[in-house]
This record gives C-alpha cells, structure tokens and sequence, in this order.
C-alpha cells in the first residue's frame, strides 16, 4: 500500500509530466485556451495511459526484456528484444487508441462525444510514450503499480493543463506586451509553475534527496535529469562555500 | 545557391527564422526542453532529429501514393519508430554516456509532433527531393532553437560550453569568477528552459510584428 501511494505522490507532483520532463506539451500548448476543452483531453490522456502503461508493462515483462521469452522454453531464454521496444509500443499505443476510440463510440456516445475528438490527437501525444518509456526505464516492479502509475501520471498531466488553462483564460484580461501575448507569455507561465513544482522535490524523502545518490553506489543510471540537475546544483553551491 | 532553385533554397531558410518549428509552429517542444542543460545534449539531439526527419520525410514521400488515407498515421509512426531505433542503437552503440543521459528522450522522437507535423503537412504532398529539403530546413529550425537554448543554459548555469571550462574555473577563482562572478546553478533546472524559449519567442516577435497574436 506504502509503495502505492509513495509513487502516485511521486508520479504527480515531483516527477509532474509536463512541469519536470516537459512531456505532451505540444497539446498542452495548442489545447489549453479553454477549461472546458483542456478538462475534455486531460480526461482522455489519464483514460488512456491507465490502459497503454499496464499493457505496455507486459509486453515488456514477457518480450522484451533480456530473459523475458523464457516462458517459450529454455531456448529462448537469452534473447533480448529491448531493441524493440519503441515500435512495440508506439503499435500497441496508436491500435488501443484506435480501439478504445471504436469501443467508447459504441458503448458510451456522452463519453465520445466529451472525449471524441481528442483521441486521435492522443496516439501521438509524447506524454503517452513517454509514460510507457518511463515505465521502463524505472523498472515498475507488479502490474498493480504500473496500472497505478499509469492513472497518477496522466492525473499529474490533467492538473497541469487545467492549471494553465485558467491562467490563460484570466491572462486574456492583463495588459501583457504585445510580443510576449499567447505563446510567448504561457511558456514563461509554465516555467514559473515548474519552479513552483520543484519544491515538492523533497516531499517524500524530507528533503535530503541530493545526499542519496552519493552514498548508493547501487544508484541506477537512468536517473532523470531533474534529480541529476539537483546535484549540479548542490555541488555549486558547495563549490560557492 | 547555384544547386538550388529559389523556391527550394526558401524551403531551407524559412524554417530557420520566420516559420520556425518551435517558435511560430509550436510544434516538437517535448523533447525539446528537457536535453537542453548542455550544448553536447542539444547538439546529438539536433543531429538525431536531422537524420530522422531528412529520411522519414523521403520515405513518405516515396510512399505518398500507395499509403491508404485510414492508417497513414499508424504508416507514419511506423516509419519514425524504425529510423528512431537506428539512431538509438547507433549512440548505445558509440556514445553510451550520451545514450544515458538523453534516456527516454530518444525514443520521444517517435512523437515529436515536428515530424508528424510535417509528414502530414508536406511529404504527403510532395516529391522526394522537396520533402528532403523540407525536412532538412525544419530540423535546423529546431536544432537552432536547441542550440541557443543550450549556449545559454550551459553557459550561465555551468559556466562550460560543451564541457569545457570557458568562463575559468569557481573552485579556484580564475577567469570571470576572480572578480566575483558565480554560476546560477537554477539555470540548469528543466523550468528555465520555458523560459529562455519564452524570451526568445519575446525578442523573435518584437523584431518582426508580424507574428504577433491578438
């Protein structure tokens, strides 16, 4: 239970999608004009990453990963299909679009008429595999946390846009410079949000996260970038003392 | 520009400046951003999307007529997907340290909306050799944008460029940093990213008043 709800805080505030790796901005900048229709495709892209993470988790758990064939028979046990991967899950990501798109237009036509024509947009949204290669990289142990982390990315998603949808919707009022108007202004916004965001850094550690990585010898590689940044940081500050 | 024609030489200098991908079409941002706190970074990522779009648009190009409308976008990420691990297993293959660093990054080429952006709005439409031209010019587009984004990250934040020393060094208190001069470690932070393309959408616009939005 712990781990649950340690990587549903993680997933959402301190590895945010868009506010620390920057993922699905393209939709997030084009889509946010309006509440209504950013809650529409929030809606749609946590809908979808709860289905593509788990599955995505499998296929990766019984095809790709080194030893993961072994199911098939001792003889297939030392092949590694890792390189993959990519195509793997861009297929899987771009047909569950398609299907859940055919599924939901003839099962719940209020949900597609809400969600409808975000979906397709979806399929190549990089928050979507983005969330799967994140899946991977941090090596989500059960299928349980991966649907978890599924849901709690695409939630963290979901705020961010609502976010900046009602700052766009207010900033239509503000005198902003007229070179600076629209685009400009929302990517100054969104990083003022992520330096706000960054302060949940030490939420579930108690703030000694930058010591960590120096005492584990075990720590993975694949850290992301924000944590790697965090020790620069420190290690100026240092060199400052 | 002896080689090219003067509709074909526009097709490579408009996206550099005045149809830039990330500044005016806001098309590509999400991998854009998060590789960008040091020059080294922008640069393979500049390179890998150059090579991805200039044979992907050729591709598509090639295949525009026997392509069915209906699965065109799945036709298209397929394409993108096997050129992304070309370049994914090349840098594992020569530039593992690299490889680490831009971790998933690589693979979010995939759906890079500049490449599917421009599949879908050019190569679909045109001859290989435009389409080449085409993709070359957006992806300069973008590798410029990154390049800059970097310079100034790498610089102010480090005080390195490419990971040489250039401003002297802050333990030892030579250079820029003997007359008190010290790094803004914030700027390798992934939100000053936003905001360094924010001010340069700022500069972009206030130099040509044509782009500006209502």
């Amino acid at each position: 239970m712990i781990e649950h709800l340690e990587l549903f805080f993680k997933a959402v505030f301190i590895d945010n999608m868009v506010f620390a790796v920057f993922l699905g901005m393209c939709s997030y900048l084009a889509v946010s004009k309006k509440v209504a229709t950013a809650v529409g495709l929030g809606a749609a892209v946590i809908f979808v990453l709860a289905i593509t993470v788990p599955l995505n988790w499998l296929l990766d758990q019984y095809l790709l990963q080194p030893g993961a064939l072994s199911w098939l028979g001792s003889e297939y046990a030392d092949y590694d299909l890792g390189f993959l991967s990519f195509i793997m899950f861009i297929a899987t990501i771009a047909t569950m679009v398609q299907l859940v798109e055919i599924v939901v237009e003839k099962f719940s036509p209020s949900l597609y008429n809400s969600l409808g024509i975000f979906l397709p947009l979806i399929a190549v949204n990089c928050a979507i595999l983005g969330g799967s290669l994140f899946m991977q990289s941090r090596e989500i142990e059960t299928l349980g946390l991966a649907v978890n982390y599924g849901i709690s990315s695409g939630i963290g998603w979901f705020l961010a846009i609502l976010a900046i949808a009602a700052i766009r919707e207010k900033i239509r009022y503000s005198n902003v410079p007229a070179p600076l108007r629209g685009l400009g202004i929302t990517f100054i916004i969104t990083g003022l949000m992520g330096i706000g965001f960054l302060s949940f850094g030490g939420m579930l550690t108690g703030g000694d996260e930058e010591e960590k990585p120096a005492s584990e010898p075990t720590v993975k590689v694949e850290q992301i970038k924000s944590e790697d940044n965090a020790k620069k940081l420190a290690d100026n500050t240092k060199n400052v003392e | 520009m002896g080689l090219l024609s003067k509709k074909d030489a526009k097709l490579i200098t408009d996206p550099l400046a005045d149809n830039n991908p990330i500044t005016i079409q806001v098309l590509g941002i999400c991998s854009a951003l998060a590789i960008t706190a040091d020059l080294k970074a922008s640069l393979v990522m500049g390179v890998a999307v150059l090579f991805v779009m200039g044979v992907g648009n050729v591709v598509i190009s090639l295949m525009r007529n026997i392509i069915p409308s209906k699965i065109r976008i799945i036709v298209q990420l397929i394409v993108v997907a096997s050129l992304v691990i070309i370049v994914d297993q090349v840098l594992k293959a020569y530039a593992f340290e690299l490889s680490k660093t831009l971790s998933v990054f690589i693979g979010l080429i995939i759906t890079n909306c500049i490449i599917m952006g421009r599949f879908e709005a050019f190569a679909l439409a045109n001859g290989p050799y435009r389409s080449f031209l085409d993709g070359i010019g957006n992806a300069l587009g973008y590798a410029v944008i990154l390049v800059i984004v970097g310079i100034f990250r790498e610089l102010l934040g480090a005080g390195t460029l490419m990971g040489y020393p250039v401003l002297g060094d802050p333990i030892e208190k030579t250079g820029v940093f003997s007359i008190g001069y010290e790094n803004n470690g914030f700027m390798l932070m992934p939100p000053m990213a936003l905001i360094i393309v924010g001010l340069i959408i700022w500069v972009q616009r206030s130099r040509n008043k044509d782009l500006i939005e209502d």
